[in-house]
């Protein structure tokens, strides 16, 4: 394994009587790009600001390139670019205006720094004299990207960077991200879309504060322990109720305009499934066979593992 | 060093780019200035009198016109009737009833004295009280008069008299509006220094910039720099601002040295702006922050002096008082700009607020967190 670039050990956070974070422990090597996925209120934020020193941890120890989060804080506070989930620059000043603030905070130029950003920067630069505030959401992520890259971190912490943006820009950013890391930055970045975790070297799936899994995508997809049927039929909505009422049944969730049917080994053949529907009265019943594909796992993993 | 200063360049983009910051800054300094000064007098301009006259007599009639013809009192009411008169007083149309009983005349020149009635609508104490004065007054000058027709030079020679004159000093012409004008400068200079800085700060805090300012390695007290010195400078620009509008509208005396003014003022807005500073660490949105403030300024304002003496205060609240900036500056302003008092006079004054902006500064510092 590669050089290490963030250590986290038995990290635990609480909010009254909350456990944000739960006993949490994971590396993250230099240049990797990693993944946090997990619903909402999972812990990921809270995680996230105890690694740029905005939060003290209540127990465990936390060290990014080597600097404590507690006591070396000044030092990390140079070497990190971090991005909120909420867009968070002066929405009053202008690209430029935004930019050259952060950069002079960091002690350092857009100029001296400027082909770290060059790609991104230049799809924002025609609106470098528009308000930060007038932006449109793709946009506003860019420059908030830009900030963050603005003093050539060696980390980067990105924040549920594309919720609430659209699937093509989503798709754009990935591509952003994967140049950072070939940039040599090591990248952590948490999200609420499962299907964004393929695209990360390793995923970390967290619930309820705590982490579930930690392997690369292929590993997660390889250890689904069942198997699949994917349904379809006109009235999706009964459908599921009586999926669930099928003897072998391990579990049935909607899946876009399908049903997927997860099960045991041999537990459920299609055919006989195909006869049960067709006799409750469902029309132009489809099954077919399938792989598992990230989401399907991370759905098993979230309903096996208690909370 | 270049960080504050970009910090502080930041800030002011902001404000100026915020289109509600410039007519705050020049046009609420003149609105308030003329407002105030014009309506919060202590002159008392129109006591509404009831004249009840029962005895109608050339005596009683002299003393009525007495009243009627000096430009505090305004005749509104005369009757015979007492109970008339008290029921205009219940609905608020007269402020005080002159009785004059049936048989003054007869009296004063039998007996050698007489008695007549004030009622004075003592609501407004402060009212009730300059009311009565001003009435005295008038009756002694009455009585003077009353006692020269009726006695002969020679008798006029064994009687000692004491004349009492009477000098304002510093306003001699006792205008209000020289005494108010200072006040009401610290007021909007407070104003600027505690809501605007304070609200500042915390709506970083509401937008979420400041979780952008923290992961960087800008030094805390960078940070506060950046921010208090803009609002430092505003402050200082609308004492200067208000002092020339002063002196153009009301032609206000500046009889001291100006510069003690600005050394103290500059004083006076570290204190101010730190308090400012301190509220924004104890809360999270604006709209805290300005209750927070008004509340402090409300009570910081009525016990400042601006509108009722110090002097007139129980001990408690005047031993209290030495917590309050604001009752500092106001007396450093009027001692300066209407007395002409030099730095000897106002020293205590000016190291209370020294030590007031030490000891404050170093509180809201400590208490500013880069981490929660």
């Amino acid at each position: 394994m590669a050089a290490v670039s963030v250590v986290v050990e038995k990290l635990t956070r609480r909010f009254g009587e909350t456990i944000a974070v739960d006993d949490i422990s994971f590396r993250v090597s230099k240049g990797e790009l990693f993944g946090f996925i997990g619903p909402d209120g999972a812990g990921k934020t809270t995680l996230f600001r105890i690694l740029t020193t905005l939060l003290l941890p209540d127990a465990g120890s936390c060290r990014v390139e080597g600097f404590d989060v507690v006591n070396d804080y000044k030092k990390i506070r140079n070497i990190c670019g971090y991005m909120p989930g909420r867009f968070s620059l002066y929405q009053d000043l202008t690209v430029e205006e935004n930019l050259n603030f952060f950069a002079t905070i960091f002690g350092t130029t857009l100029q001296e720094n400027y082909d770290l950003i060059k790609d991104i920067y230049q799809q924002i630069e025609p609106f470098r004299k528009r308000k930060a505030g007038k932006l449109s959401g793709g946009m506003k992520q860019k420059l908030a990207l830009s900030c963050a890259l603005i003093h050539k971190p060696e980390v980067l912490f990105l924040d549920e960077p594309t919720t609430g943006v659209d699937a093509v820009s989503r798709v754009e950013f990935w591509e952003m991200l994967s140049r950072l890391k070939a940039a040599g930055i090591t990248i952590l970045v948490s999200t609420p879309y499962m299907d964004e975790a393929t695209l990360c070297d390793r995923v970390a799936l967290m619930q309820g504060g705590r982490m579930m899994s930690i392997s690369t995508p292929g590993e997660v997809i390889r250890n689904y322990p069942l198997n699949l049927l994917s349904v379809r039929a006109g009235d999706i909505y009964h459908l599921l109720g009586e999926l669930r009422s099928y003897p072998g049944m391990h579990s049935v969730y909607a899946f876009g305009q399908s049903a997927h049917v997860a099960f045991r080994g041999t537990g459920i053949d299609a055919g006989s499934l195909k006869v049960f529907l067709t006799e409750k009265g469902h029309r132009s019943v489809e099954i077919t066979p399938i792989g598992a594909n990230i989401e399907d796992c991370f759905m098993e993993l979230m309903n096996t593992q208690p909370r | 060093m270049k960080t504050i200063f970009y910090i502080i360049q930041k800030e002011f983009l902001q404000v100026f780019r915020n289109k509600s910051m410039l007519p705050i800054i020049f046009v609420v300094p003149i609105v308030q200035l003329i407002i105030l000064v014009n309506a919060a007098t202590f002159e008392m301009k129109h006591i509404r009198i009831s004249v009840v006259d029962l005895d109608l007599s050339s005596t009683s009639r002299k003393l009525v016109s007495k009243f009627g013809g000096s430009p505090f009192y305004q005749v509104r009411q005369t009757t015979f009737s007492y109970k008339a008169a008290e029921d205009e007083m219940k609905k608020g149309q007269v402020d005080m009833i002159l009785q004059v009983p049936a048989g003054f005349e007869k009296k004063l020149i039998c007996e050698g004295q007489a008695k007549v009635q004030f009622v004075i609508n003592a609501i407004n104490g402060q009212t009730a009280g300059l009311t009565n004065a001003y009435s005295t007054m008038i009756l002694l000058d009455y009585n003077r008069e009353v006692v020269m027709e009726n006695t002969t030079p020679a008798m006029m020679a064994g009687v000692k008299n004491i004349l009492t004159e009477y000098s304002y000093w510093y306003n001699p012409k006792l205008n209000y509006k020289t005494y108010m004008v200072p006040g009401i400068l610290v007021l909007l200079v407070t104003i600027i220094g505690l809501l605007l800085s304070g609200m500042n700060i915390v709506r970083e805090k509401e937008i979420g910039t400041i979780e952008q300012i923290n992961v960087t390695p800008i030094k805390k007290i960078q940070f506060i720099a950046g921010k208090l010195i803009p609002f430092w400078i505003i402050a200082m620009f609308e004492l200067a601002f208000g002092l020339s509008v002063g002196k153009l509208l009301f032609n206000i005396p500046m009889e001291g040295n100006l510069g003690l003014i600005f050394m103290s003022a500059s004083v006076y807005l570290f204190v101010i702006l730190s308090f400012g500073l301190l509220v924004s660490t104890i809360t999270n949105t604006q709209q805290q922050s300005m209750l927070v403030s008004f509340f402090f300024m409300v009570v910081f304002i009525l016990m400042s002096g601006l509108f009722t003496s110090i002097e007139s205060m129980p001990q408690w609240a005047q031993n209290l008082d030495r917590l309050n900036p604001v009752m500092y500056f106001i007396r450093i302003m009027r001692m300066v700009l209407l007395k002409g008092s030099s730095f000897a006079d106002i020293s205590q004054h000016f190291w209370s607020l020294c030590i007031y902006a030490v000891l404050i500064n170093s509180l809201a510092i400590r208490r500013y967190r880069k981490v929660s």
